[in-house]
């Protein structure tokens, strides 16, 4: 089954999908895709992330791979759903996508066994987590303002059921600027794979529920620039969709806090 | 009265403040390549958080902790792009907080394991906004006094941090930033009866316990 949460006529949501591009609501309802404003498909507990999961990227980054996972954290601040508009700074000159596995909890753990881990799975989903590279700096990187800014990290639209995804690390990501493909690898290039970051992360922390874990991108970095249409892709999970705007566009209409 | 919401994120921020930089001493080499030019800053997630009294248990192989003392802005109503003029009129009251960290003495990579641990951070309930330029807030271990800051030597005072922080990212309602925390603060060990005080706000007092039982473990559903 795949989940989604949308915003239609005034209330949230939980849908699933349903033929032909359309989105089912619990009582019965049909909707075209279209005419949804699509929300993350799960509300967040803790977020984490992995940076250099993938060897390849590691490379590409001239980074050596880890030998702990090199995890950090990200606040609800950042995730937009699908079709949404991410945010490009008008002093940034590389920003760029990454395309994730996103691991959604469904139960809770602590000191959970790798043999034992894919249990407390509820599902995957696919996250695009932008990161600018003009704002690294060299504490607790990658730092916050990289990382953790508001709307860039799209998620979704589907969290497709655990035992719908039966090997999660064979599955092929794909990213399209503008219909070309940018970047492709396979889940099966991950350092640590999904159990073994699970066992990692319980054995010093309990996971909830809604907790989620966004797995690392392989390699095919590019920027990506204001009216780019950026599409994350992953086999048998689901296709996110996002655009970048710069910030004469996202901040038309504003004025501040008085 | 206001109610802490313990499930909301919380921020902290590190070399805040005078001593931390004149101990960490000079950033210029590699790692760092350079003092912070943002603020430096971690989350604390929602499994940290632990309430005033609690035992706080270690995390395997882990024998002592860093006691954090700090102060943390509780945020009342959604801060983004403020302006440090009248950046603390978005802050709905203060928590004392003791952020817990295993020793780490590199900045350099995040300090998941180091920092996230469950119950890593006792925190109070909130209090009413105290006058922060000349709050000290005092840490004792077992008794002795270890550890006396005053929140007048900041880098950056709360309401710069919140404008510097709220220039990239939007603080919601309830969640809270920590005002910084001492590089290679104080430790306690296992058994350790830990209290921090600061005048005009409060105490908060927690314990130290070596690691979670076995019936603690495993899938839960």
């Amino acid at each position: 089954m795949k989940r989604g949460r949308i915003a239609y006529q005034g209330a949230i949501h939980q849908v699933t999908q349903a033929a032909d591009r359309r989105v089912r609501l619990a009582d019965g309802r049909l909707l075209n895709e279209s005419e949804v404003s699509w929300l993350p498909p799960v509300v967040p507990g803790t977020i984490f992330a992995l940076g250099l999961n993938y060897a390849d990227h590691a490379r590409e980054l001239a980074f050596k791979p880890p030998e702990v996972p090199l995890i950090f954290l990200k606040g609800p601040n950042t995730l937009l759903g699908h079709c949404a508009k991410t945010r490009r700074p008008a002093d940034a000159t590389y920003m760029h996508y990454e395309c994730e596995l996103a691991v959604v909890i469904g139960k809770t753990g602590y000191q959970v066994a790798k043999a034992d881990a894919l249990d407390l799975v509820a599902g995957y989903t696919v996250a695009n987590d932008y990161a600018i590279r003009d704002y690294l700096e060299n504490y607790y990187r990658p730092n916050l303002r990289v990382k953790n800014r508001d709307g860039c990290t799209p998620i979704g639209p589907w969290l497709v059921d655990r035992d719908d995804v039966p090997n999660p690390m064979a599955l092929k990501l794909t990213t399209r600027v503008n219909d070309q493909v940018t970047q492709q690898g396979t889940t099966a290039d991950m350092i640590f794979d999904v159990a073994t970051l699970i066992e990692y992360l319980t054995s010093f922390m309990t996971l909830n529920p809604g907790d989620i874990i966004l797995t690392g991108t392989p390699e095919g970095l590019a920027d990506v620039k204001a009216g780019d249409i950026v599409e994350t892709e992953i086999e048998n999970v689901c296709n996110l969709q996002n655009t970048i705007v710069d910030d004469r566009r996202f901040f038309a209409h504003s004025e501040k806090r008085s | 009265m206001i109610t802490h919401n313990v499930g909301a994120t919380v921020y902290g921020v590190i070399l805040n403040d005078t001593v931390s930089l004149q101990k960490i001493g000079t950033l210029d080499a590699a790692p760092y390549q350079g003092a912070p030019q943002a603020p430096a800053l971690y989350i604390k997630p929602a499994n940290t958080r632990a309430a005033g009294g609690a035992t706080v248990t270690l995390p395997r192989g882990a024998t002592t902790v860093e006691v954090g003392a700090t102060l943390g802005l509780v945020i009342g109503s959604a801060a983004a792009r403020l302006d440090a003029a009248n950046a603390l009129e978005a802050v709905c009251g203060v928590v004392l907080a003791a952020d817990l960290s295993l020793p780490h003495a590199s900045y350099y990579r995040p300090a998941i394991r180091e920092k996230c641990f469950d119950g890593s951070l006792p925190i109070s309930e909130v209090l009413p906004l105290p006058d922060l330029s000349t709050l000290v807030i005092t840490t004792e271990i077992d008794g002795a006094l270890v550890d006396s800051r005053s929140l007048a030597d900041l880098i950056r005072p709360p309401a710069q941090l919140l404008a510097d922080v709220s220039e990239f990212m939007t603080l919601a309602a309830g969640e809270v930033l920590l005002v910084g925390v001492r590089y290679q603060a104080p430790q306690a060990g296992e058994g350790s009866r830990v209290r921090l005080s600061a005048a005009g706000v409060g105490s908060l007092e927690f314990s130290i316990a070596a690691e979670k039982i076995a019936a603690d473990t495993g899938v839960k559903s």
